[in-house]
């Protein structure tokens, strides 16, 4: 048997590497949650505005898509405030690389912006659209966005799903993290995407139909959450001694009390039983419970970071 | 050794006194910036007081064959060019630190003019047929540099005829810096 590492020094003291790795601070946590929220806002209102309606509905599902985009250049504000070397970012453009998720992403953000604007003149009522083309000259613009109406829809759902994976995948490639290193967190952070979409726009007046699908949406979004989180712990704890330090961090060590207070009681059972009891009941919905699954996401996000960051191979011997 | 240029360094941690001479080397060399270093001196301890046994290491950037920094890397700074080295093209690089994450070894970090920085093998030293500042100046002769795909070359050589090790080997990055232990 080997003998136990008793002490280990190193002469390194390379500043956001050394002690622990610190190179993403608040600004990817933020980005990270308000890539997912506006992918949720896109794949839903898509889904929502899918069919025709006779009625135009609510304000805030006719201007979603726009406010997605809005929220989505705040976004890559934080992203860009990141960047160690602000003046390269139009580097990003300059090169495709398939094995980098960074370059995918910046090549989707790039995407989803014509065509999220696209679906936003289509989802407005013919009032706002009346208000918006005495504005601007997009009448023949609206006409053919029309026509393509179920394509520029399924082209923003597709453009919603492609964001959603992507910010998970962006930390879940990075396999020098332990904590990191599972596929679980595209799928997660597209359904944490999807609830925080859904929670945002329950903030707002809507319809009593869309109301109800929406929460439904998202009690099934936080359900399957719950059960994403479950695989990935369980994932960790049967994967050898790298794994098992990842879900240690999580079931005793670390980052316990803030993943479970924060992520799983506050961001997924607390608004999941609030939900359930307002569907039951029949109660109106309170502001609350959108707020605490929008908070949720952000920690989920913000947890996830620091803990990554506090999960390199140097703690295996 | 099918004959393609392999830069290793192998590092014989049985010569090791940890006189950080490779690190000032290299930062006289590159010209790192205050309070950063692309080598650095690791020392182990194992077992329990009194039986205890130690290991002195000099590190740096591992020069992966399957490096997850070049694959991370959304702008293709971080390359690689002939006999495996592992390079930052400054001017490509963003500074999104997707590298600094990917790096099972920590080997890289931002340098205060931005890009990200890390030990470059002394390509440019390489080039004109010399080897890296660190080797020059190892007062011991702990570090040894070469082309491993040359059979009688000395780095093949003492792989062949020691015992040695990489660091981390399960992150499948297939390193190229040897440890003689």
């Amino acid at each position: 048997m080997l003998p136990t590492l008793l002490e280990h020094t190193s002469t390194r003291v390379n500043a956001e590497i050394d002690p622990v790795l610190h190179i993403w601070g608040w600004e990817i946590a933020v980005y990270l949650f308000l890539g997912g929220l506006v992918a949720g806002l896109l794949i839903l209102s898509s889904l929502l505005l899918w069919r025709p309606r006779d009625t135009a509905p609510a304000r805030i599902l006719q201007l979603a898509p726009l406010v997605a985009l809005v929220l989505l250049s705040l976004g890559m504000g934080t992203l860009f405030l990141d960047l160690a070397y602000k003046l390269h970012v139009f580097r990003f453009y300059l090169a495709f690389r398939p094995t980098s998720p960074m370059s995918w992403g910046a090549w989707i953000l790039v995407l989803i912006y014509p065509v999220a604007a696209l679906s936003g003149l289509l989802a407005l009522g013919p009032e706002l659209q009346g208000k918006l083309l005495k504005k601007l000259p997009l009448v023949g613009v609206l006409a053919w966005a029309q026509r393509q109406r179920q394509v520029l829809l399924g082209a923003t759902l597709a453009g919603g799903v492609g964001l959603g994976i992507y910010t998970g995948l962006l930390l879940g490639t990075l396999t020098a993290r332990i904590q990191w290193n599972t596929a679980v967190l595209g799928p997660l952070f597209l359904t944490s995407g999807l609830s925080s979409g859904a929670a945002f726009l329950l903030l707002f007046k809507l319809d009593e139909a869309d109301r109800h699908r929406l929460v439904r949406w998202d009690m099934l979004a936080l359900a399957v959450e719950g059960v994403l989180i479950a695989s990935m712990v369980l994932g960790f704890a049967n994967a050898g001694a790298a794994g098992q330090l990842a879900a240690d961090a999580l079931l005793g060590g670390a980052w316990t009390a803030s993943f479970w207070s924060l992520v799983v009681v506050m961001g997924i059972a607390v608004p999941l039983v609030l939900e359930s009891i307002e569907i039951k009941k029949h109660l109106p919905l309170v502001a609350v419970t959108p707020a605490l699954v929008l908070l949720g996401g952000l920690a989920l996000r913000a947890v996830l970071l620091a803990a990554g960051q506090d999960s390199g191979f140097r703690l295996l011997p | 050794m099918n004959g393609e240029k392999r830069y290793v360094m192998v590092v014989d941690t049985r010569l090791c006194v940890g006189c950080k001479a490779c690190v000032l080397a290299c930062k006289a060399e590159n010209n790192t910036p205050d309070g950063y270093c692309r080598d650095w001196i690791v020392e182990d301890i194992w077992g329990i007081f009194p039986n205890l046994r130690a290991e002195i290491r000099s590190e740096r950037c591992n020069h992966c064959s399957n490096a997850p920094c070049v694959d991370a890397c959304p702008t293709g700074a971080s390359h690689k060019v002939e006999g495996g080295i592992v390079l930052v093209d400054h001017d490509k690089c963003t500074g999104c630190k997707a590298c600094i994450a990917s790096c099972p070894y920590d080997a890289r970090y931002v340098h205060p003019e931005g890009y990200v920085d890390k030990c470059t093998f002394c390509a440019h030293r390489v080039a004109s047929g010399k080897t890296t500042a660190c080797v020059a100046i190892c007062p011991t002769k702990t570090l040894h540099f070469g082309d491993v795909s040359d059979p009688h070359g000395e780095v093949a050589q003492l792989l062949a005829s020691r015992r040695h090790k990489v660091l981390h080997p399960e992150t499948g990055c297939e390193p190229n810096l040897y440890f003689l232990t």
